[in-house]
């Protein structure tokens, strides 16, 4: 759906990553974890593409004051890297914004009971919050957070608020291990009794070694991948990424915006 | 008060009847059922397939997409299902619709142009088929049939034996002079022309000192390009006595209305749709109430009004 969205408010919460809240339809209380929206962030013709981010998080708010109606309301983390991004960021409270969404396919929630482990790479943690809110209400929830430095390690307290137990590494060591995830990754799935699944978003190379991981141990593993994007309905086959058996002979793309953006880790094709 | 009229927004586009002048581009509509949760397929003129082929294509490699102000490079690189798989999964759907559907089509070879011509010739739910001799993010098929007279009119005429449905010739203006292009289409046998498409353009990254795109090259659209797809129209329209669709970064309904003046019997959404997935209806509703404002009873009249 298409709809305007007013913010409640816009906030760096690490150096140069944002949380924005803004009012949501009704009907979105219903956006599965992995789901996105396309923001169109001006009226203007410059920026001219929607941008397309993952759904932080969604719930109702409440207005202070007596006698106010709950608004539901949707989250969204997002780094400044561009043109739109960084004009999203001047953005204050009762600003509109024109968004489409949510779209695409989100996360399977898995078997109950077995532990999840979720893997995120920077701005990767976006969707994975309102996904890890859905794992804890019936599994045992585990984070792996990774990033370049302790800023991009983000909304730790949140994950942890859930009762999500959280490792977190960074490669210049400022927080948490000194190192890749991936390696915490590796141990505790050494540590592991019985099933688990493994849930990923972050950077390409973070996901391709976490297929492989999750490959190797015969776990299932949902990735979340990011693609440039013109329409986000799956008209202008921009975000395709390619599937398991593509070859030039016989192609097999997928869209990211429409086929996912959430893919079993087999379907898709990854580097060795 | 004087009551107020409803404008007749009808245009006839080679025998093809449209509820109104607003039809969607080739490759920016999906083949129309990605539209149908925010347009109602039956609001607008008429819907263009995204480009089909002989046999399904992979397209080209990612990134396929990049922004530059006021516009877009794409080189998707007529990434298709095919003509079969559109016979068996997406005709069926169309069928449904009450909105004339054109094929836009392409091949590798005149040989197959003429096949698809005369595969979608056999598609009852077809109205009109759209020749795409233009594409400029692929070597074979396309745009080397489109910058070249002689080629382009060898692939019309075999085009023209192969169909009896009304036939348009999408346009590419990566040329010096497109109305020799357009002249050599029409003497073909084309019942209409369609331009512009996409121009060609790059993007580079800086600091990885590479292209943007995969590709290298894309081709170029949005409302960047509208003063370049104007002046191509206005004199095509002047050159020719065949129906010019118009299409070049139209995103409301004035950009349209602005295209009939220079000489266009109906108008292609394209980019737009990308950013509103309901322009293409929106678009048709403000000309609609644009010609109430102006006291216009018939949008025909516009066709070629341009005084200059």
């Amino acid at each position: 759906m298409q709809f305007t969205s007013l913010i409640i408010s816009n906030i760096e919460v690490s150096p140069g990553y944002w949380r924005m809240r803004m009012t949501a339809p009704q009907d979105f209380a219903s956006a599965e974890p992995g789901q996105f929206v396309m923001v169109r962030v001006t009226g203007a013709i410059d920026p001219l593409l929607r941008r397309p981010f993952g759904i932080f998080d969604v719930g109702t708010y409440l207005p202070a004051q007596s006698g106010a109606v709950a608004q539901p309301y949707l989250e969204m983390l997002y780094r400044v890297v561009g043109k739109g991004t960084a004009l999203l960021s001047t953005l204050h409270e009762t600003d509109l914004l024109d968004l489409l969404g949510p779209l695409g396919k989100g996360f399977d929630l898995g078997t109950p009971g077995e532990e999840k482990l979720i893997v995120g790479g920077g701005v990767g943690l976006a969707p994975l919050y309102l996904l890890a809110k859905e794992l804890v209400k019936n599994s045992k929830v585990r984070l792996f957070a990774g990033g370049r430095t302790r800023d991009d390690i983000l909304c730790i307290t949140e994950f942890e608020r859930l009762g999500v137990e959280c490792y977190t590494a960074t490669e210049d060591g400022s927080l948490g291990e000194c190192g890749l995830v991936t390696e915490a990754l590796w141990r505790r799935l050494d540590q592991l009794q019985g099933g688990a699944s493994v849930y990923a978003c972050g950077p390409h190379g973070m996901l391709n070694a976490v297929a492989g991981i999750a490959a190797a141990r015969g776990i299932p593993c949902q990735v979340s991948l990011e693609g440039y994007m013109a329409c986000g309905v799956g008209a202008c086959l921009g975000c395709v990424a390619p599937g398991h058996s593509h070859s030039q002979e016989t192609p097999d793309f997928r869209c990211v915006c429409t086929e996912g953006p959430v893919f079993d880790a087999g379907e898709l094709k990854w580097r060795d | 008060m004087k009551p107020v009229r409803i404008p007749d927004m009808t245009v006839t586009l080679a025998g093809i009847p449209l509820r109104n002048p607003v039809m969607t581009a080739s490759g920016t509509f999906g083949y129309g059922e990605e539209f149908a949760g925010y347009v109602d397929l039956e609001s607008i003129g008429a819907m263009v397939t995204k480009g089909l082929s002989l046999k399904p294509r992979a397209g080209n490699p990612t990134p396929r997409i990049v922004e530059t102000p006021g516009g877009m490079l794409n080189a998707i690189g007529l990434q298709n299902v095919g003509i079969e798989a559109f016979v068996t999964k997406k005709v069926p759907y169309l069928r449904g619709i009450d909105t004339p559907v054109i094929a836009n089509f392409f091949g590798n070879t005149i040989d197959e142009y003429a096949e698809m011509a005369m595969r979608l010739d056999e598609i009852p739910e077809v109205a009109g088929l759209e020749v795409n001799i233009s594409c400029p993010n692929v070597k074979h098929g396309g745009i080397v049939f489109g910058t070249d007279p002689g080629s382009a009119a060898s692939v019309v005429t075999a085009c023209r034996a192969a169909t009896r449905k009304p036939l348009m010739v999408k346009l590419s203006p990566n040329v010096t002079d497109v109305v020799v292009m357009a002249k050599a289409c029409e003497d073909a046998g084309a019942d209409a022309l369609s331009l512009i498409n996409t121009l060609t353009g790059m993007a580079i990254d800086l600091v990885r000192r590479r292209p943007v795109l995969a590709n290298i090259t894309g081709g170029f659209s949005g409302p960047a390009i509208k003063p370049i797809a104007l002046r191509m129209v206005w004199q095509v329209a002047k050159a020719v006595k065949v129906p010019i669709v118009g299409i070049g970064g139209i995103m409301n309904a004035v950009d349209a209305l602005e295209f009939m003046l220079a000489g266009a019997t109906a108008i292609q959404v394209g980019t737009a749709s990308f950013i509103n997935p309901g322009a293409s209806q929106k678009i048709a509703e403000d000309m609609q109430e644009w010609l109430v404002e102006h006291d216009i009873d018939d949008v025909k009249t516009l066709i070629g009004a341009l005084e200059t």
